[in-house]
């Protein structure tokens, strides 16, 4: 059967290093993830998923272990190539949606496109399409300040977007909002990847947040202890 | 993408006003003091440049030596040693190009109403050659006057606008002594001397004519000192040998025998002269150089700041997809633009700053195109110095810990 692998990590190893010794976070993980899916990493504080996160999106080294993303092994590459991948592959999604206090709204959203050496007036216009996209069209010129956190993280989803990229990481994206919003933003994601494809990973603590992916990986002390169908382990969870 | 980095580097600069301003202005500061430094500096060369060159140039006095009078040593110029024979000799050295006796003395000159005490000088025609003297109208006297002993003068300055005011002096008769003098030509203004007398408060008439009807002489033929001119700057040391060597014999000098004369090498004060001005000058650019320097510090500890202020948005950058040597550029544009900015308005201070000096106390200033540059530059290059640790610092920030630092 042909799959169709976006990315895969073999025995994956990470560990800081402290005045105390060596200490373990991640601890043989494996992972197979394929286009198009919707993945959840769910689990309880310091239990390693953010650190996976990170070493997903090529922000930090494994110490053990191969990770492979778009066919490329992520650890042969030094920082431009990995920051060429970052910006042709993957868009972010951060739990402080992380946008520049400074700049406005397209202006933030346009920014990939500047290190993915799009012509200026391309990158207004494909960022403009993306604001379109997350719904917030007319506010182009504000400030980052002047929306509410709802608003900030669609900016914030959008700017993930404009590089067209195959796969969305997002670090507890609904962590700053209410519950209200946090709904419409997950029905964002989803709509993305049902309708455009785009692989979607991301790290939360609450059920009700990981029940809109597909897939399911429960992660405790930098293990990962389940992993399979959303919606069978979480009513598993719920019943036990 | 430059293009690109430099809006991007601009749009931080414009969001920050004030902390931009702040920094730009140690570069501001040390650019127009480099300017004004150096304005000051070239001022005064030029200002002893022009002394020099109104003195003459390549230019040997001679003075006659020492006499001894019952145990009392008179100085030199006491003994009565030059004679008009020897300046005639002097000149046919081929080390030296021209040659004027001089036979000075102090007279009341006397036209119309107007009177007024100078220095009457007596000379030959070479001594205009000699001090590279032209004349504002008239003529000179020639060798004919010389050797008639003619009544006629030359006139300075000084000496024309106090007894003549606003007349023309040429042509007019004036009194030295009771005898009257034709007035035959005006000399140009050379103003103040090296030692601040005024060259222009003077009047030349021909040696003989000095010597036989206005001062008299020790002995025929006498002359106070003589003034000659070498060829060139090059022959100036074996001039004075041979000058040296020829009045010995015409004097008759015995080998042990002191010199009864005194040659003085005046480029040679000349260029000790302009020597303190170009090491003044030399110091006074230093000087400014470390308010540049210290400009460039201050540009590197914004940059230092303004990285760790902005530690989370260099994490956000790499995270979406900036290399390392993007954000290096940007930091090091925004120190550039900050140094450019800074020494463009530095220029423009700097020169206001020159010319305001220049009203106020009447220096002399000079703005030369090369300090103007030379500041630019400078400035440039310590924003690039001064501007890549910092950028350096940027680029090599790890993206996890800076999207962690808040």
């Amino acid at each position: 059967m042909a799959v169709d692998v976006l990315l895969r990590v073999e025995h994956l190893s990470k560990s800081y290093h402290t005045d105390a010794g060596d200490v373990p976070i991640l601890k043989d993980i494996d992972l197979i993830v394929e286009r198009g899916e919707s993945i959840a990493i769910m689990g309880p504080s310091g239990s390693g998923k953010s650190t996976l996160m990170n070493i997903l999106g090529c922000l930090d080294l494994p110490s053990g272990g191969r990770y492979i993303l778009d066919g490329r092994d992520v650890g042969t590459l030094d920082a431009d190539e990995r920051a060429h991948l970052r910006s042709e592959v993957i868009g972010f999604v951060f739990q402080g949606f992380n946008l520049l206090s400074r700049a406005t709204i397209q202006d933030n959203v346009a920014l990939p496109l500047l290190y993915g050496g799009v012509a200026p007036a391309a990158r207004q216009a494909r960022a403009r399409d993306m604001l379109d996209k997350v719904g917030l069209h007319g506010f182009e010129t504000y400030l980052p300040s002047r929306i509410s956190g709802g608003q900030q993280q669609r900016v914030a989803i959008a700017r993930a977007l404009a590089n067209r990229p195959q796969l969305i990481l997002a670090d507890e994206p609904t962590g700053n909002l209410d519950t209200k919003t946090s709904h419409d933003i997950m029905d964002l994601f989803v709509a993305l990847n049902a309708n455009e494809g785009i692989t979607l990973v991301l790290v939360t603590h609450e059920a009700d947040i990981a029940r809109y992916a597909k897939r399911l990986v429960q992660i405790v002390d930098g293990r990962i202890v389940a992993d399979g169908p959303a919606e069978r382990l979480l009513s598993a969870r719920a019943s036990s | 993408m430059i293009a690109a980095l430099f809006a991007e580097a601009w749009h931080s600069m414009k969001a920050n006003r004030m902390r931009s301003f702040l920094t730009m202005l140690g570069m501001v500061i040390g650019v127009a003091a480099v300017i004004l430094m150096m304005a000051i500096g070239e001022g005064a060369q030029m200002t002893v440049k022009e002394s020099i060159a109104s003195m003459g140039s390549n230019l040997f006095i001679v003075l006659s030596g020492s006499a001894t009078s019952g145990g009392i040593r008179l100085g030199a110029g006491a003994a009565p040693t030059l004679t008009v024979g020897d300046a005639e000799a002097l000149a046919q050295l081929s080390a030296i190009s021209a040659v004027a006796p001089a036979q000075p003395g102090t007279a009341q000159i006397i036209y119309g109403s107007n009177n007024w005490s100078t220095t009457v000088l007596g000379t030959t025609p070479s001594y205009l050659v000699v001090r590279d003297w032209l004349l504002a109208s008239g003529y000179g006297f020639t060798d004919a006057d010389v050797r008639s002993a003619a009544r006629v003068a030359l006139i300075g300055q000084t000496v024309a606008r106090n007894l003549f005011g606003n007349v023309d002096p040429v042509g007019r008769i004036l009194r030295i002594k009771q005898s009257p003098f034709l007035v035959i030509g005006l000399l140009v203004a050379k103003g103040q001397s090296l030692d601040g007398r005024d060259q222009d408060d003077t009047l030349l008439v021909p040696v003989t004519t000095a010597q036989r009807q206005l001062f008299g002489t020790q002995f025929p033929g006498s002359v106070r000192f003589i003034m000659a001119q070498a060829i060139s700057a090059e022959a100036m040391a074996g001039g004075q040998k041979d000058m040296t060597g020829l009045l010995r014999q015409r004097h008759h000098l015995p080998d042990r025998a002191e010199n009864d004369f005194d040659i003085r090498n005046l480029t040679a004060l000349a260029d000790a002269a302009a020597q303190t001005t170009r090491v003044m000058s030399l110091m006074l650019g230093a000087i400014a150089s470390v308010s540049l320097l210290v400009g460039g510090i201050g540009i590197m500890n914004i940059m230092l700041v303004s990285v760790t202020e902005r530690t989370r948005e260099i994490g956000i950058r790499v995270a979406i997809g900036a290399r390392q040597r993007d954000i290096l550029l940007q930091f090091l544009l925004e120190a550039v633009i900050l140094s450019a900015a800074g020494c463009f308005a530095g220029v423009v201070c700097g020169v206001g700053t020159v010319l305001l000096t220049y009203l106020i106390t009447g220096t002399a200033v000079v703005i030369t195109l090369s300090s103007i540059a030379l500041a630019f530059l400078v400035a440039s290059a310590v924003g690039v110095f001064f501007g890549f640790y910092p950028a350096r610092k940027a680029a090599r920030l790890q993206p996890i810990e800076a999207l962690r630092f808040q």
